[in-house]
């Protein structure tokens, strides 16, 4: 068999592949891990003075005794879980306080990047932090400075997240290629640039560079009070920035033109704008670090979006969801110091997106798809009635054995199935749904008409025959006019085209004009003739619309 | 064509002299001259891409120029914008934003009220008073996507209207309304036209032009003629600007005729 080895060799293959997968899982989750053990590390070196001193070591006194290959998760004791809680650390409370605050800020700034479509301007903008971070840290190590002087940092961070910027808008200008392309180069080329020169630092032997590997996953273990009380003080003035300047953004993401027209400048307003990202961004990159803080931005706003139409509700959910995921991810950081903060951050935001998506009672999923069943019954019914009408319409009057003609009043379901494309049993359920609404009694197979049911059935196939005869007459203009889900077609159409149609209903002699499916228009004739070639008794009823006025 | 050294063009609310417009180096509008009479009812025509929405946004600073000049009122489009009133293209913006019609019509006084200033009451009772003339006043809270399209070009209006303005200027307002809209913006803009007011309105149908507007610009890129609709509305301009197409040209006599008669 030449078969076999071939078998064999492809297990191998298999084996090997998967333990690659494996392998490469674990490599993964070590580095990350390693990561977070470093920070604690840079922390444990004492570059911090004492009143930054991390606050997950002064409330986890366990922390500090770990060696650095134990990389177990601990669940936190009930003190643990008190003291965070309960928040007994002024240095707790000031980083929670800090975060709920960014989180509070995104949300805000959040809300007008997205409806300014620009969301993710944000990202490339943070993702382009990174070599400023990196050759901050360089510099100030090169000058014998401070190295990990958090305003030091930012500043570096600021200044690349603006050439990120920057670039963004000459490629758009300077070229033929559209934003997307811009961003994602940017985006790529700058992190992977940050990347390389964290690279470097790693072999400068300083020692102390690995805190800054915070900034990419985000880390409120390696956060001081002061840096907590900077963040508050940058998402303060994002946020007052926001509400005082409410109404020109508004108009500004609306509708930047006629905000043109009014004098604003738009140019400024997009400054501002982006200028309230910038802050909210470069502070946030300690807490929820360079690659999630889009997330806070992005997510919060969205989430708000299903639950409102109106724009200051919308930035106050937006700021809400904030400011909670802020406080979850803030305590949760402070509870399991391994884990990153921001991606704690960023799954309750997530959490709370995907509840919003399909609870909001704005335009969420469930509300839409209720809508949307509501919507498909009420056609349902209309078609039903108007079947039922049409078959009545349609058979010949009964004669009962005294000799008197009557016209029939029930139709079976063989006489409607044929009408439209619905199965039995869908006929059959829109014909019960009819019957708890009260217009149709069933017997059998057999459907009647209630009083009410009658007028009803009346009005829609009135309505929907002078709709489609206006659609005939008017076929030039109608497309654009046309409105079936109007309460009356009086609402849409001019009174004397409604007079018009109406004038061919009093020709028809008839209640309810006859279908006007087959019109004949007659070449040799000036006047439009509306040949009735329906059935028997309204035979008789040309329509001339010339006729009216 | 154009007499900008008239005494007139001094105090014409819209006078553009020599204007040309370039998007990357080709020209969308080019030598552009003219002056409407105050009071007007001002109709711009032309086929698409004639540059007739460039035209009015160059006017308003909205887009850069490359050459040439704007007069509002005699003055700057800048010292005297508190006269001119917008009606942007209704495609324009996004209508899924989640605002509602009174908010979309307090939007016209923005400019006046200024910045960081919250919107007061009185702003708010403007606002629905502009929303009553034009006649949905009732669908003041409902959310801008649930109006139907020619709901979305009355609050549009009544935002420009809420403005108080001497000049309008209206980019498409007839584009896919219903009849009732259309009337109801034909008889708002005749009122403002006996209000002494002057509107610029960019027209798609040739056939109601007589009867809607005393006074039209044909526009291809340059303009072919302008002047009162009687003089300037005729078969050989049209030709001029739209080329040879004759059902529209017998269209427009009919039209002609019709007006004539009516007058």
């Amino acid at each position: 068999m030449i078969v076999w080895p071939l078998i064999c060799r492809f297990l191998l293959l298999l084996k090997w592949a998967g333990c690659t997968i494996v392998g490469c899982g674990f490599a993964l989750a070590e580095s990350g891990l390693a990561a977070a053990s470093s920070g604690l590390q840079a922390a444990d070196s004492g570059l911090f003075n004492a009143g930054q001193l991390p606050v997950v070591l002064k409330i986890l006194p366990l922390a500090q005794s770990e060696s650095i290959t134990d990389r177990r998760i601990s669940l936190p004791s009930w003190e643990q879980w008190q003291r965070v809680l309960l928040m007994q650390d002024y240095n707790t409370r000031v980083v929670i306080l800090g975060t709920a605050m960014l989180g509070c800020a995104a949300g805000v700034v959040g809300c007008f990047t997205l409806l300014r479509k620009r969301a993710l301007m944000g990202d490339a903008l943070s993702h382009a932090t990174l070599p400023g971070i990196a050759l901050a840290f360089m510099t100030a190590n090169a000058m014998g400075w401070q190295e990990r002087s958090l305003p030091w940092l930012l500043l570096g961070a600021t200044a690349s997240g603006l050439v990120g910027v920057a670039a963004i808008l000459a490629i758009r200008r300077l070229t033929h290629l559209k934003e997307d392309t811009a961003l994602g180069i940017v985006l790529s080329v700058f992190f992977g640039c940050g990347i390389a020169m964290m690279g470097v630092i790693q072999q400068m032997q300083t020692g102390h560079a690995a805190g800054l590997e915070s900034f990419i996953l985000g880390k409120t273990a390696s956060m001081g009070a002061s840096d907590a009380k900077l963040i508050a003080a940058a998402a303060l003035i994002a946020t007052v920035v926001c509400v005082l300047l409410f109404k020109e953004l508004k108009l500004l993401c609306f509708d930047e033109g006629f905000a043109g027209s009014q004098g604003f400048n738009v140019l400024s307003l997009d400054l501002v704008l982006m200028a309230t990202v910038v802050l909210i961004s470069i502070v946030g990159l300690q807490a929820v670090g360079l690659i999630l803080m889009i997330a806070l931005l992005i997510v919060p706003a969205a989430a708000a979006r299903f639950w409102t139409e109106k724009m200051w509700e919308m930035l106050l959910i937006a700021a809400v969801l904030g400011l909670i995921s802020g406080i979850v991810g803030a305590v949760a950081s402070a509870l399991f110091p391994r884990l990153p903060s921001g991606a704690m951050i960023v799954l309750t935001c997530a959490a709370f997106f995907i509840i919003s998506m399909v609870f909001g009672t704005g335009s969420g999923v469930l509300v839409r798809t209720v809508r949307r069943l509501r919507l498909n019954r009420k056609v349902v019914r209309r078609h039903l009635l108007r079947a039922v009408f049409e078959a009545l319409e349609s058979q010949p009057n009964k004669t009962t054995p005294k000799g008197e003609t009557k016209p029939k009043r029930t139709v079976s379901f063989n006489q409607i199935l044929p009408m439209r494309s619905w199965s039995k049993p869908q006929l059959q359920r829109a014909a019960e749904l009819a019957a708890r609404e009260e217009l149709i009694t069933q017997v059998g197979e057999k459907l009647r008409f209630t009083r009410r049911g009658r007028l009803e059935a009346e009005r829609l196939t009135r309505e929907h025959r002078l709709w489609e005869l206006y659609l005939i007459t008017h076929a030039d203009i109608a497309p654009s006019r046309v409105d079936r889900e109007a309460d009356r077609i009086e609402h849409v159409l001019e009174p004397d085209v409604v007079a018009e149609l109406e004038e061919m209903l009093i020709n028809t002699r008839q209640l309810v004009p006859e279908s006007p499916h087959l019109i004949q228009a007659n070449p040799s004739s000036a006047n439009q003739n509306v040949a009735d070639a329906g059935s028997g008794d309204a035979g008789s009823g040309d329509i001339d619309r010339e006729a009216s006025p | 064509m154009a007499t900008p050294e008239t005494e007139t063009a001094s105090t014409s609310p819209l006078s553009i002299y020599d204007l040309t417009v370039a998007y990357h180096r080709k020209p969308v509008i080019w030598d552009v001259e003219f002056d409407i009479p105050a009071g007007s009812l001002v109709g711009v025509v032309g086929p698409n891409g004639a540059g007739k929405s460039t035209l009015l946004k160059a006017a308003m600073d909205l887009i850069p120029r490359a050459s040439g000049r704007v007069s509002v009122f005699g003055k700057t489009y800048r010292q005297n914008r508190h006269r001119v009133g917008y009606v942007p293209q209704r495609e324009g913006v996004d209508w899924d934003f989640p605002v509602n019609a009174l908010d979309v019509v307090t939007m016209g006084l923005y400019g006046k009220i200024g910045w960081c200033s919250p919107v007061r009451p009185s702003h708010r009772r403007a606002a629905m008073e502009a929303l009553s003339r034009v006649g949905i006043a009732e669908l003041a809270k409902r959310q801008i996507s649930q109006l139907s399209g020619g709901q979305q070009q009355r609050t549009f209006l009544a935002r420009a209207l809420v403005q108080d303005a001497d000049l309008y200027l209206m980019d498409e307002p007839f584009a896919a309304v219903d009849a009732a809209t259309e009337k109801a913006v034909v008889e708002i803009l005749r009122d403002m036209k006996d209000d002494g007011k002057t509107s610029v309105v960019i027209h798609h149908d040739l056939q109601t032009v007589p009867d809607y507007f005393d006074y039209v610009i044909l526009l291809n890129m340059r303009v072919v003629a302008h002047g009162p609709v009687a003089d300037v509305f005729t078969p050989e301009n049209l030709n001029k600007t739209y080329g040879g197409r004759l059902t529209l040209l017998d269209e427009v006599s009919n039209a002609m005729r019709r007006r004539d008669r009516s007058l």
